[in-house]
């Protein structure tokens, strides 16, 4: 269990990847120290119209733990606030929250790392912190974005919806055109996998076909993420050992579920 | 020295300060981040017989200075809360106050006859919830409602009884007084309001729910008001809450009447929002000269 802190970070820079996607790197006391692969952070907007953190997943740690990269995407005020702010610039935030990607689970596996859209960052950390085999499938709408971060720990397969690059389709087309099937023997044996819905859905009913440990990571709106307000829950397939209903909390005993567990 | 104890039926706070249920689970989460011995205080969320699914998700949407929720009361039910997150609360220095929700009198009464056994100092009974179909603000609409329901727990309540008051009435001093009638110990009020908001962009309502309770700075005038006409109805002492942030904020209750209050969606937008009202009311009285928490509660008539 890592330990959580609410600090006032220090931006160290804000850089422009693609069309709304922004990538902040942030100096902080605590929370890159405790931050796992797969966590995320709540930032709080500055504006007090704004009374609801904004959950961004962790792109990457620094070597000497001191700063913490978001990578997210402007789709509101609040993260359009965020992607004004300018290096000097300070920005609060709580972390590290949620349980992140069980990487013990993938020891001596071939592991694949399955990324849609603004669910690619957190991949940057979980692909670093991996040894052995990894492919790393990174499906995008159109423009690209941490293809450079993402080769430098692992094999990359490019998917785009418009086609302009990679392979023309989802994250699931990428892989049957590059071969990563059963019958090449070049199938995963473990998944971890963030992004939207309908690609977590397609890759949940693959990967129970296949019967392949698959490991999702999921988003609902949220309000304290720590797990006590119980905005964010998800339907769980068995009744929870915590809230004693069919319910998981995904700030808490999430974000990331196996893909079995819960319902999409 | 300076004085922030209050008293509430008998029951003494070390400080005015509460959370407002629903927005701090039992603690156990929070108490990663700030320190519950502080608090004068805990508020749990609303407690039932049986667990609680609650509604469907979005549960939650943000509005302007504010935001809607229409989470529907998920809870474990009072056997695990009793076994699991009583315990946990009873190991600090401060005041547990169990918020108790059903669906119908009959519930609410086995809660309350079932809590009563427990080392909990009070009980606050939710008739203003407005997200569940059954029970809840249900209750809380009607006068004749709340003064029956009020004086039902009543026979089963060892603790005295706090009823929570919802905003959506007409005049919420009939209610007051109704509680007062059937035999309250104390009030808490504001509840949240019944909203809405559209996804312009889904052309459908954010929430699932289609309404939900508004909480947030945005509900604070309406909650201050509420807090004085109640305060100046009855003599029964009130927790106010409704969008308290800050001690400035609590200190408009506790100057309209309100004798403790309770922080609720500032949890969200800062986890020690709590701390931040105690350390501001003490520098507010160190400032101004006030030894007695008492010299300030309803001094504005």
């Amino acid at each position: 269990m890592s330990k959580k802190t609410n600090e006032m970070s220090q931006i160290l820079s804000q850089e422009k990847l693609a069309s709304d996607v922004y990538s902040m790197w942030l100096r902080t006391e605590e929370i890159a120290k405790e931050a796992s692969p797969g966590q995320f952070v709540s930032v709080y907007s500055r504006d007090g119209s704004r009374v609801l953190p904004r959950p961004i997943s962790i792109c990457e740690v620094s070597e000497d733990k001191r700063s913490l990269r978001l990578v997210y995407r402007v789709v509101g005020k609040g993260t359009e606030e965020f992607s004004m702010l300018k290096a000097g610039d300070r920005l609060s935030i709580l972390g590290p929250l949620g349980n992140g990607f069980p990487l013990e689970r993938a020891a001596g596996k071939r592991v694949f790392l399955m990324g849609g859209g603004i669910g690619i960052p957190p991949m940057v950390e979980t692909a670093k912190a991996l040894d052995g085999d990894k492919h790393i499938i990174a499906g995008y709408r159109d423009e690209l974005f941490l293809q450079e971060e993402l080769k430098r720990y692992g094999r990359v397969y490019t998917a785009t919806e418009d086609g302009s690059a990679g392979t023309p389709g989802n994250v699931l087309d990428a892989m049957m055109a590059n071969g990563l099937t059963k019958e090449e023997g070049r199938e995963p044996e473990i998944i971890f996998a963030c992004g939207p819905a309908p690609m977590l859905r397609a890759i949940k009913a693959y990967a129970q076909e296949m019967e392949i440990e698959c490991w999702i990571s999921m988003e609902e709106r949220m309000a304290c993420g720590v797990g006590a307000c119980l905005a964010c829950v998800c339907q769980s397939k068995e009744i929870d050992e915590h809230s004693k209903v069919h319910n998981k909390r995904v700030c808490k005993d999430g974000p990331v579920f196996l893909s079995t567990e819960v319902e999409l | 020295m300076i004085n922030t104890k209050v008293s509430l039926a008998g029951v003494e706070l070390k400080n005015p300060v509460m959370t407002a249920s629903g927005t701090f689970g039992s603690g156990v989460e929070y108490s990663e981040l700030i320190d519950l011995n502080r608090l004068g205080a805990v508020v749990t969320k609303g407690v039932a017989s049986t667990p609680w699914t609650g509604n469907p998700t979005p549960r939650i949407a943000e509005t302007y200075g504010g935001m809607i929720n229409a989470i529907g009361l998920q809870n474990p039910g009072m056997k695990v809360f009793c076994e699991r997150d009583l315990p946990f609360l009873e190991k600090f220095d401060t005041k547990v106050i169990v918020n108790v929700c059903g669906k119908t009198k009959e519930e609410y009464c086995r809660v309350v006859d079932r809590l009563s056994d427990e080392n909990i100092d009070m009980l606050e009974i939710n008739i203003s919830c407005p997200n569940v179909k059954e029970g809840g603000i249900a209750f809380g609409q009607d006068p004749f409602a709340v003064e029956e329901i009020t004086a039902a727990v009543k026979k089963y309540a060892r603790q005295p009884v706090i009823m929570k008051l919802s905003p959506n009435v007409a005049d919420i001093t009939e209610m007051a007084r109704a509680a007062e009638c059937g035999g309250a110990d104390v009030l808490s009020l504001i509840n949240t309001l019944t909203g809405m908001k559209i996804d312009i962009n889904k052309r459908t309502f954010a929430v699932a729910n289609r309404t939900g309770g508004l909480s947030g700075p945005c509900v604070k005038p309406v909650a201050v008001r509420m807090v004085y006409q109640v305060a100046n109805t009855v003599k029964l002492p009130i927790i106010g809450m409704g969008g308290i942030a800050t001690a400035e904020d609590a200190l408009e209750f506790i100057l309209a009447g309100a004798t403790a209050v309770s922080v609720g969606t500032a949890n969200f937008f800062n986890p020690r929002a709590t701390l931040d009202v105690i350390e501001g009311i003490e520098s507010y009285m160190q400032k101004n000269k006030i030894q007695d928490i008492q010299e300030l509660i309803g001094v504005v008539k």
